[in-house]
């Protein structure tokens, strides 16, 4: 894991490793990236998130070399790398098909990028092995791409995409191809190897469990632009907007207006003759503004009689339940038709389950459980 | 196996039949004791050594193996280019009209090929011979490679390319270290096919030859005007011989890589 203390980003002295200034990427009349700027720092394990056609794999392929951006530079350590051809630059990366030369050995695929640079014999054969151990490959060294297990291919790519020690390395939808339970181990296997290694990660994913695990930063993305840059838990926790507290996690969105109660209290008019909710920002809203309070489910508690203390209390009837094993998600509708969905962990069995279909319950949460957004 | 039923016995049958019983009937007399063609008087390889006694066959073989060597070689480059352009190349002005053009050659008619290129070749006043045939055939079978290259390049992952540019590849040695040796199947095949085809070819080496130059189709169609001798019969069989052999080693060539491939699947399969 990334120590509580690496966060160059909230350093003003830091100097960032990648800096996007102002880029903009077209493809004929189709602006797939639209002026942005974006800082990455060196160890930083980033990830770019986004629904497909976000614009997240252009800007990873604009900084391997692939494609050069119409408008605006990209630096790496200081340098503008925009026009720079891909084998000209301290960047490698890591392809979602692995594209491992299947003509070549595990081995041979490791040290192809260091023969290209004309390394002494002895120097390669070294680096090879210890890419190797990394990776946990030594075993499979002789054979070719097509012998190995999608998992072992996915070691092989990385172990080669490392091997030339980059400043840079990036990973296209690196575990998109593996089996749920063999991805989860390979995130940490990930984390591991970034950390050993000391390599800045730049990730494309569209999984936002896989960003929110490996990231120490995560840039959501939509339609070629950042909507928010921030750590995987504030980007949880203190979503800017409704896109990325809507495509981060499940989230229950009340629309209502709001009324300015001082100390950066609001009250919440948001339905008719449902009682007004209390909620604390940072954020100024000016009295009657829309606004949008956001809601995790599993902030919200569920109860069969009204809570005394609660500062939000609504009544409501149960109308589902998905129940997920560990978690069970109830959706409970409020007179006005509404669902807000609920959140509780199961650690009593399910026969001993308090609510079933059809249920009065009373859901509840407190004045910092939600996040008060304006768009 | 399933047994085949009558009906499909038959039809199977009466089919290789129609194919084959007249190259069965040609070689049968190669080795024919007598100078009749169709008369059978007992065996012999006569006629083969009478073959590799006439210095005009000789001379005449050697000019096809030659022509064959260096058109299918220099189609082989061509067409691996064009075919790199056309599925690499994005889309560039005019490539539907180039990539149409590069396969009429397929559906021109020989006589129409030949002709255009003799009159290209008298009109810059190049004299006619290897050199003249080895540029025709160059001409007509380069569309054939270049179809048999695309339509493995068609389906080659793009990535593995800007893998080996990532790794510190020049254009060109990405080409040299990763695409060719993927892709050599096609190539081969497409030397093959060329090779072939500049083997077989009659009409167009006729137009383009000159007095000095004669291939093999060429002096086995003349001397068929003057009457079939069994030399030819011999020198026939030699020729379905060698092809035979080239396409039985392709196949094998192909199907062993694809035993080889699915062995290698089973086996990773098994170990993960």
């Amino acid at each position: 894991m990334q120590s509580s203390t690496f966060e160059p980003w909230n350093d003003p002295e830091a100097t960032p490793l990648i800096r996007f200034w102002n880029v903009t990427k077209k493809f004929g009349d189709f602006t797939a990236i639209h002026d942005l700027s974006l800082e990455i720092f060196e160890r930083e394990f980033f990830a770019l998130l986004g629904p497909s056609g976000c614009g997240k794999t252009t800007m990873m392929r604009m900084l391997a070399g692939f494609e050069e951006p119409t408008r605006g530079t990209i630096e790496l350590a200081g340098q503008d790398i925009a026009h720079v051809p891909p084998n000209k630059r301290a960047v490698n990366m890591m392809f979602q098909s692995y594209a491992l030369f299947p003509h070549l050995t595990v081995w041979d695929n490791i040290a192809f990028g260091l023969r290209r640079d004309r390394k002494p014999k002895d120097e390669i054969a070294a680096r090879v092995e210890e890419m190797l151990k990394l990776t946990r490959l030594e075993k499979f060294a002789r054979r070719k791409p097509d012998q190995i297990s999608g998992g072992q291919r996915q070691r092989v790519a990385l172990a080669r995409s490392l091997a030339k020690a980059p400043k840079l390395l990036l990973l296209d939808e690196p575990l998109g191809a593996l089996d749920a339970k063999l991805r989860q181990d390979t995130q940490f296997e990930l984390m591991d190897i970034q950390e050993k290694t000391g390599t800045t990660f730049v990730i494309v994913t569209h999984d936002q469990e896989e960003a929110m695990t490996v990231a120490s930063r995560i840039a959501v993305m939509d339609e070629g632009r950042l909507m928010q840059v921030d750590t995987p838990d504030r980007i949880y926790e203190e979503p800017g907007s409704v896109y990325v507290a809507d495509f981060i996690g499940d989230v229950n969105i009340i629309e209502g207006r709001a009324t300015p109660q001082g100390e950066g209290s609001y009250r919440i008019d948001w339905a008719e003759g449902q009682p007004p909710l209390t909620a604390r920002s940072e954020r100024r809203l000016a009295a009657g503004q829309t606004c949008y309070l956001a809601i995790r489910p599993e902030k919200v508690a569920i109860t069969a009689d009204r809570p005394a203390d609660a500062a939000n209390a609504i009544q409501g009837k149960v109308h589902d339940i998905a129940y997920l094993g560990n978690l069970s998600t109830y959706h409970v509708r409020l007179a006005d038709g509404q669902i807000i969905k609920a959140q509780t962990s199961n650690r009593r069995r399910i026969a001993r389950r308090q609510f079933t279909w059809e249920d009065t319950v009373w859901l509840s949460w407190t004045a910092t459980a939600g996040v008060l957004l304006e768009n | 196996m399933n047994r085949l039923s009558w009906f499909n016995t038959v039809s199977l049958t009466l089919g290789f039949a129609f194919l084959y019983i007249p190259m069965v009937i040609l070689i049968i007399f190669s080795f024919n004791e007598s100078k009749l063609v169709t008369v059978w008087a007992g065996f012999s390889t006569k006629w083969y050594g009478e073959l590799f006694r006439d210095q005009a066959f000789l001379n005449a073989a050697w000019v096809t193996l030659k022509v064959a060597v260096f058109s299918s070689t220099l189609a082989t480059v061509l067409g691996t280019m064009a075919a790199y352009v056309m599925v690499r190349g994005g889309r560039f002005a005019g490539r539907t009209l180039f990539s149409g053009m590069i396969y009429a050659p397929l559906v021109m008619p020989e006589v129409i090929t030949g002709l255009s290129l003799l009159l290209l070749f008298i009109g810059i006043g190049l004299d006619r011979g290897v050199f003249t045939i080895v540029l025709a055939h160059t001409t007509f079978s380069m569309c054939y490679v270049s179809v048999v290259v695309s339509s493995r390049l068609v389906t080659f992952d793009r990535s593995l390319e800007e893998a080996a540019l990532d790794l510190g590849c020049s254009p060109a040695e990405a080409f040299r270290l990763v695409t060719l040796p993927i892709i050599a199947p096609a190539v081969i095949s497409g030397w093959l096919l060329a090779f072939t085809l500049s083997l077989d070819d009659l009409v167009i080496a006729s137009f383009t030859a000159g007095p000095s130059a004669t291939t093999l189709p060429m002096k086995i169609f003349s001397s068929v005007r003057l009457g079939v001798s069994p030399k030819i019969n011999a020198l026939s069989t030699i020729m379905i011989a060698i092809v035979t052999v080239g396409v039985i080693t392709a196949s094998l060539i192909t199907k062993s890589s694809v035993a080889r491939q699915r062995r290698a699947e089973q086996e990773a399969a098994r170990a993960s």
